[in-house]
């Protein structure tokens, strides 16, 4: 990629391989832990320990402490999986889409942007689980070879989906671990405690960084980013299955799999910049994360937000030029059911306040970014619930419209996912590089190789 | 092990054994080791006694095994250590003695383990049987069919005989004979009853009070008529809240004696209902009028009958109706005059103007035009002028022996009702009652608020009150024994029908909680202990006194009826031409509103009657016909009255009548006259037991002895709080608010569909359109399908109980419902179209649809909804997993998922009510209609036995069963002959949403209607 002229440097001026890797294994080697990591970290657990006392409830008793019902199978748990997978996007698209199409600034980036992934997918894999009337046998989704010799039905999206979202979680699981090793390797050659020498050495893989080494680590790789490719468009198309496979107006869509990997894309950057700004301000990390990144990443969420609007567009369109009285029904009732005000707050949040992007002073403005970025995460959210709710409570025999009113459960179990999500990032942040350390040295200028 | 043999009291098990002393070999060789001789051994007992020796013991297990892990009650705990102590007990027994059990060479007669047994007997309701049969599980009853052979069922059944098997069930029950709380034996009551009733023979039985329901069993009228002869002053009094009051005086006006009235809607054309809801479950003779006035609405038969109803409250007969007017109750005695006075009666009638007297007319020609095949039917809460009116109207039509039939009152004792508890109250209050037998009745909660029978039953001083009956409800409270009362299904008796047919009510299975019948008891205080049995066995010898008795008893009790019983009709003559000066009512002015002189109607609940059924989960969990409410009573009002007071469905306000006041939510109810206001008696009952305690408000405390049904002078005030009500509907029209609308119900009027017999088809996409390969259903030797023929269907609700008693279908409780989680299997939609203040109302009972292209099936992830190859949408719980995409993916929402454990599998007696045949739910599975498919395999399994196929009409599903109007045809589609082929060949057949090509195999009959070209306009 030849260098930017105008825009910011993927990496500040006058760094060197030592400082790259003093800066940042020091975040997990020497740097005391603060307090402040103690009370977030605390904070964090403590809602998840909430979501989990939900879950325990919710197995104690069943689905009925949700709100769901006829004819709102699915709520807030079909919700919060989608929007998680969609979160979970991006961290694959960074690591792998933007590897092969070599956009190095995607170096500094990437690797929390996977574990992001990682967490995202876990919570989101959560819910499908939990949302079963019996979840203990969720594992009959699974084509296990059983002695009554009865297998999943391959026609449903529902298994489809499960293959989707294990296959992306063990890939997206790979290619975070094998992106880690000679990082590991590094902290076990830096590392002052006995422990943690022994364990990022066994994480390690009796890394050496021999030429060998490199040679086929970089195959690998690129192979595993050649699968996770197809992935990131694969798994949230699967997803969109589960709605356009059905014949309920609002979710039997054609569109639905372009439009939901762009959703997908959108909010998982903006999930990237809601981590990335905080934590390159906390641990000093502008020379790193610059606002070249910032620009860059607000630059894929306007595209893809436009992509998103453009879905919104088509849905409306189609509600009018179908003629069908029952699509034509479900715009109306967006637009003036009762949860119309919900519609028009996604509106608002997913198309109207996004175009501030097009301001290049906020693309590199770290707290405009973040707040967008938030107004993004909940759009997407409500974007979702549109998509589930307001699609199933008005369907087709009007005698069985029925309302959803998410329960406290449904929120517990909702907030803490987002409890178990930023635990795991406050424990990621702490114990491994955020930053992949060796794929920014190959940044630095002196990584080029001069030409004799 | 001595758990305590040591001198310490403490328990030697301790959670926390870390703190003590350890023992362990090595100081215990230590400790034995400094002593000898006799000591040695003093000191091993010392040590095996102490607590330090009790623990190792005890620790014998590695650390923690014989702890808790999880937190036992006290309950769970000790039903684990009775368990394992019967257990211990059993292996520590000596050797059983050898007891050699014999095979079963020779089954018991007639019974076939898991085949069940049907019993002729009749359910009673104020008074009037509903024949059926009682299908007996290994002895256990557990279903109520109709009576296919009696002419009051014809195979049909109502709501509340269906629902009559969960009441005997009911594990609120009253279970024992208690004295002021207390539990006595029947020994201790005859004792106590003993005294007071030799006291009264000197008086002549003075001081003796019985109030009992309506009886119509000829053997309790005999019982206690002799009983009157034994002690002439005593009493007998009847009270129902539900009572005919107004008929019997009506009829008093009309003839100058009581008769009973029936109706021969076979042979009508024209049908006057003057409030009349006679298509609902309560009204006498309802199964079968349904039945006749359904054969009637054949549009295809060419001789389609009308129906035109005046109303003052939405009803599903206003529904059915051709023409209907809604009108404040005290406006229709008016409005008959009206009629009548066109109808050359002399009414006093007349003098209506403008839409009112030109709908009139029209009707009186339509009247005159069907002389001899109309007929004029009052409702039971109208005045007894208008019964008197209707009386004459029919006379001056020529009628009566061709639509309507006078016979002798099936009441077989009837007085009026408010009239006795009037005197009952007064006689109470001046001392003059010694002993009271309430039989059955509840007026402590149920009678008149202006009568304050339980101040008159608390503060009067009577020295002995007995109440028998089911519940230890509000009346047993106030009294000092209360004896429990056998369930028809558990006792002898006899019952008549609405025609007069006597059935015998036989037992099915001995009393549960050892309770006595009103036949028992009446001859208890006759001074005789003679048995149920006995008592009805020796009164229908007197009255069949040939010597083939038993060949008598045994086809009676075969039948389900007596032979001969039916009453004869009578001829009467009409007394009176004179109806009295009319009141005077301005029907003018619309809007002679005044919201603090509005009308309020009483009437029973739809579903709990008058409130005795208000702890009968099913019947509380029936949708209401026209609001589909559930679990509640809120106030019925206007459209145009809500407007005008700016209240919504679920605000809450304060009725105030007579000085009484009552807050209550209300409900806006499309087609309720305007200025007029409609409750539901039978809620807000104080002692009914677990599903019935606390549900709705008691609207008892409004009515008044004098106006018991109607009465101008509520009002009406908004409070602004809001309560929550569970309607299973939430939307009851076919309009949707984008202003499209969608062709659910499809209904033309007669003219209409002569015109175009295929109104109700529509293109349907090819069947071949479809991703998945498709199955030669034509193969196959059966194919199930089902039709239902909206214009029968009169929204009863008869199939939706019957469903649930035969599926096992849980009760989920009024909260559950408010979040939409009812699980009935079988739902009547009700949709009102059109004007809002007149709509018309339609019904579409929806089962599941068994669609041969089910959109449930692919999307489920398991494959536990599959497809059967005579195309039935099986589902199979054990491999539900409960992702619920099916039912998020059924167009007809038919499907139900059990979010809890809704099942209850704890209650004994709900544990011998249930179908063996049919799965009982646990938590997180799905569940839905299946066409009975218990029903179809057992049929099966019989044509196959016999080398043949399963005949058409064989076969019926419970739904099918039980309808009164045989709106539900179901068999095997393959067969072109069969009925269903036969009704899905007709022109009016659709498939419900056929375009987004299902391919149901449930099918609708499109409704026709007949009105007259001349009043509609």
């Amino acid at each position: 990629m030849d260098e930017p002229r105008q825009s910011a440097p993927v990496i500040e001026p006058g760094h060197t391989f030592a400082t790259v890797t003093d800066k940042i294994s020091s975040i997990v080697l020497t740097r005391p832990t603060s307090n402040g990591w103690f009370v977030g970290f605390g904070l964090a657990f403590l809602v998840f320990m909430g979501g989990l006392y939900a879950i325990g409830y919710l197995f104690v008793r069943g689905v009925g402490i949700w709100g769901v019902n006829i004819p709102v199978g699915w709520g807030f748990a079909i919700v919060n999986f989608v929007w998680w997978i969609g979160i979970g996007h991006a961290g694959t698209l960074i690591s792998a889409i933007l590897l092969l199409l070599r956009q190095s600034w995607r170096n500094s980036i990437n690797r929390f942007a996977e574990a992001m992934t990682l967490f995202a997918v876990s919570c989101a894999g959560l819910f499908p689980i939990l949302h079963l009337g019996r979840p203990w046998l969720a594992y009959w989704l699974f084509p296990y070879p059983n002695t009554m010799n009865v297998w999943p039905q391959f026609r449903s999206p529902l298994v489809w989906d499960v293959f989707a979202v294990s296959t992306y979680f063990t890939i997206s699981l790979l290619f975070w671990f094998i992106g880690l090793i000679p990082d590991l390797a590094t902290l076990r050659d830096r590392s002052e405690n006995r422990a943690a020498r022994i364990i990022y050495g066994m994480l390690a893989m009796g890394w050496r960084g021999s030429a060998r080494h490199w040679s086929r680590y970089e195959t690998a790789y690129l192979l595993l980013a050649g699968l996770a490719t197809p992935l990131v468009l694969s798994v949230h198309t699967v997803v969109s299955f589960d709605f356009a496979i059905s014949i309920i107006p609002g979710w039997h869509t054609t569109i639905f799999p372009p439009y939901f990997v762009a959703g997908a894309i959108y909010s998982g950057f903006a999930m990237v910049l809601m981590l990335a700004i905080p934590i390159r301000k906390i641990y000093g990390l502008e020379d790193f994360i610059t606002d070249r990144h910032l620009n860059n990443s607000a630059m894929v969420m306007l595209a893809t937000g436009l992509i998103v609007a453009y879905g919104y567009g088509i849905e409306a369109f189609m509600g009018w030029y179908s003629g069908n009285r029952y699509d034509s029904f479900l715009l109306w009732n967006r637009l003036h059911g009762p949860y119309a005000p919900l519609y028009y707050l996604l509106l608002i949040c997913n198309i109207g306040i996004p175009q501030v992007l097009w301001i290049r002073k906020l693309r590199s403005s770290p707290l405009g970014l973040f707040l967008v970025s938030g107004v993004i995460l909940v759009g997407m959210w409500l974007e979702r619930f549109i998509i589930v709710v307001v699609s199933l409570h008005h369907d087709f025999l009007t005698s069985s419209w029925g309302m959803y009113y998410p329960t406290r459960w449904d929120w517990l179990t909702y907030i803490g996912t987002i409890g178990l999500f930023l635990s795991a990032m406050f424990l990621f942040v702490r114990i491994l590089p955020m930053i992949s350390i060796f794929e920014m040295r190959t940044l630095l200028p002196q990584a080029e190789v001069k030409p004799e | 092990m001595k758990m305590t043999s040591s001198n310490h009291n403490s328990p030697s098990i301790d959670v926390c054994p870390s703190k003590k002393n350890k023992l362990d070999l090595e100081t215990a060789r230590a400790h034995l080791a400094e002593t000898q001789g006799p000591e040695y051994w003093r000191s091993l007992e010392e040590l095996a006694g102490s607590p330090e020796f009790q623990e190792m013991l005890h620790r014998e297990f590695p650390k923690g095994a014989s702890e808790w892990l999880d937190s036992v009650s006290r309950r769970g705990f000790l039903k684990l250590m009775g368990a394992s102590l019967a257990m211990a007990g059993m292996t520590a027994c000596t050797k059983q003695p050898l007891e050699p059990i014999v095979p079963y060479v020779r089954q018991p007669e007639e019974v076939i383990p898991g085949r069940p047994m049907f019993y002729a007997s009749a359910f009673t309701l104020s008074g009037y049987a509903s024949p059926i049969l009682v299908e007996s599980q290994l002895y256990r009853p557990t279903k109520i069919e109709g009576n296919e052979q009696h002419p009051a069922s014809l195979g049909g059944t109502d709501i509340f005989a269906q629902a009559s098997i969960l009441g005997m069930y009911d594990p609120d029950r009253s279970q024992t004979i208690t004295y002021l709380g207390d539990v006595r034996t029947w020994g201790d009551f005859l004792n106590a009853i003993h005294g007071p009733l030799i006291a009264q023979k000197s008086v002549q039985g003075a001081g003796i009070r019985i109030l009992t329901q309506t009886v119509s069993s000829p053997t309790l009228a005999d019982q206690l008529r002799s009983l009157l002869k034994i002690y002439p002053q005593a009493k007998w009094h009847v009270y129902e809240p539900i009572n005919r009051d107004n008929v019997l005086e009506g009829a008093k006006l009309a003839f100058g004696q009581p008769v009973e009235t029936q109706y021969k809607l076979e042979n009508a054309d024209v049908i006057l209902s003057l409030d009349a809801d006679f298509l609902y479950a309560g009204f006498p003779g309802f199964t079968r009028y349904v039945r006749d006035f359904a054969k009637r609405r054949d549009p295809d038969a060419g001789n389609m009958n009308r129906l035109y109803a005046v109303e003052s409250t939405m009803s599903s007969t206003g529904a059915k109706a051709d023409h209907r007017l809604p009108l404040p109750a005290t406006q229709i005695e008016t409005l008959a005059r009206a009629l009548a006075s066109q109808l050359s009666v002399a009414s006093g009638g007349g003098g209506l103007q403008g839409k009112m007297a030109e709908h009139l007319a029209g009707v009186a020609r339509d009247l005159q035009a069907h002389r001899g095949s109309s007929v004029v039917i009052a409702g039971d809460h109208q005045p007894p002028v208008v019964h008197a009116l209707a009386h004459a109207m029919n006379q001056a039509l020529g009628n009566v022996g061709r639509t309507v039939v006078y016979t002798d009152p099936v009441d077989a004792n009837p007085i009026n009702q408010t009239e006795s508890l009037k005197d009952l109250v007064a006689d109470m209050r001046s001392g003059k009652v010694d002993l009271l037998i309430i039989m059955g009745v509840n007026p402590v909660y149920d009678s008149p608020a202006d009568l304050a029978f339980a101040d008159a039953l608390k503060n009067s001083e009577i020295p002995l009150r007995v109440h028998a009956g089911l519940y230890q409800d509000e009346t047993a409270e106030l009294c000092h024994w209360h004896i429990n009362e056998a369930h028809y299904l558990e006792a002898w008796g006899d019952t008549r029908a609405y025609d007069g047919t006597v059935s015998i009510v036989q037992p099915l299975i001995a009393p549960l909680y050892g309770g006595k019948s009103f036949y028992e008891l009446a001859a208890l205080v006759a001074g005789s202990e003679a048995t149920g049995h006995e008592i009805v066995q020796a009164y229908w010898q007197k009255q069949h006194p040939g010597s083939d008795f038993d060949a008598f008893w045994r086809r009676s009790l075969h039948n389900g009826w007596i032979e001969g019983t039916a009453f004869e009709p009578k001829q009467v003559k009409p007394t009176t031409s004179n109806f009295s000066a009319p009141r005077h009512t301005d029907f003018s002015d619309p809007r002679n509103t005044d919201q603090k002189n509005l009308e309020i109607n009483f009437r029973r609940d739809p579903s709990i009657y008058d409130g005795r059924f208000a702890n009968n989960g099913w019947l509380q969990e029936l949708p209401k016909p026209m609001t589909k409410m559930t679990w509640d009573s809120p106030v019925l009002i206007a459209p145009a009255l809500a407007e005008r007071m700016s209240l919504k469905s679920e605000d809450v306000v304060e009725l105030e009548l007579n000085g009484k006041k009552l807050t209550a939510p209300v409900w806006v109810q499309a087609g309720h006259p305007d200025n007029s206001v409609t409750v539901f008696l039978g809620y807000g009952r104080r002692r009914a037991g677990r599903a019935g305690t606390g549900a709705g408000f008691d609207m008892y405390s409004l009515r008044n002895s004098a106006t018991p049904w109607s009465v101008t002078g509520v009002a009406i005030r908004k409070t602004g709080a809001t309560y929550r009500l569970a309607s299973t509907q939430g939307y009851q029209s076919m309009e949707t608010p984008d202003g499209g609308s969608r062709p659910l119900v499809r209904s033309a009027s007669l003219e209409e569909y002569h015109k175009e017999p295929n109104f109700a088809r529509e293109e349907e996409p090819p069947a071949a359109l479809t991703l998945y390969p498709g199955y030669d259903y034509k193969k196959e030797p059966y194919a199930w399908g089902m039709a239902i023929d909206m214009n029968a269907c009169v929204g009863c609700n008869n199939c939706i109980v019957a469903c649930q008693s035969e599926n096992n279908i849980a009760v989920v409780g009024k909260e559950q419902v408010v979040r939409g989680r009812h699980m009935h299997w079988l739902r009547v939609d009700t949709y009102y179209q059109g004007d809002r203040a007149n709509p018309r109302g339609h019904f579409q009972p929806v089962p599941c649809m068994h669609c041969e292209n089910a959109p449930c099936e692919v999307v489920c992830p398991v494959g536990a909804t599959v497809h059967s190859t005579e195309g039935l949408n099986d589902m199979v719980y054990n491999r539900c997993v409960g992702t619920r995409y099916c039912s998020n993916n059924c167009p007809y929402k038919v499907r139900r998922f059990n979010f809890l454990l809704f099942q209850d599998w704890e209650t004994t007696q709900y544990k011998m009510m249930r179908n063996p045949d049919v799965t009982v739910r646990s938590r997180g599975v799905m569940e839905k209609c299946t066409y009975c498919v218990q029903r179809i395999n057992e049929h099966r399994i019989d044509a196959e036995r016999e080398d043949r196929k399963i005949g058409d009409g064989e076969l019926q599903t419970a739904c099918q069963q039980s309808c009164p109007a045989n709106a539900i045809i179901f068999g095997n589609i393959n067969n072109p002959n069969s009925k269903v082929s036969k009704l899905k060949a007709n022109a009016r057949n659709y498939s419900l949403l056929a375009d987004l090509n299902t391919r149901p195999r449930t099918t609708y009959l499109g409704e026709i209607r007949n009105p007259n070209p001349e009043v509609e306009r």
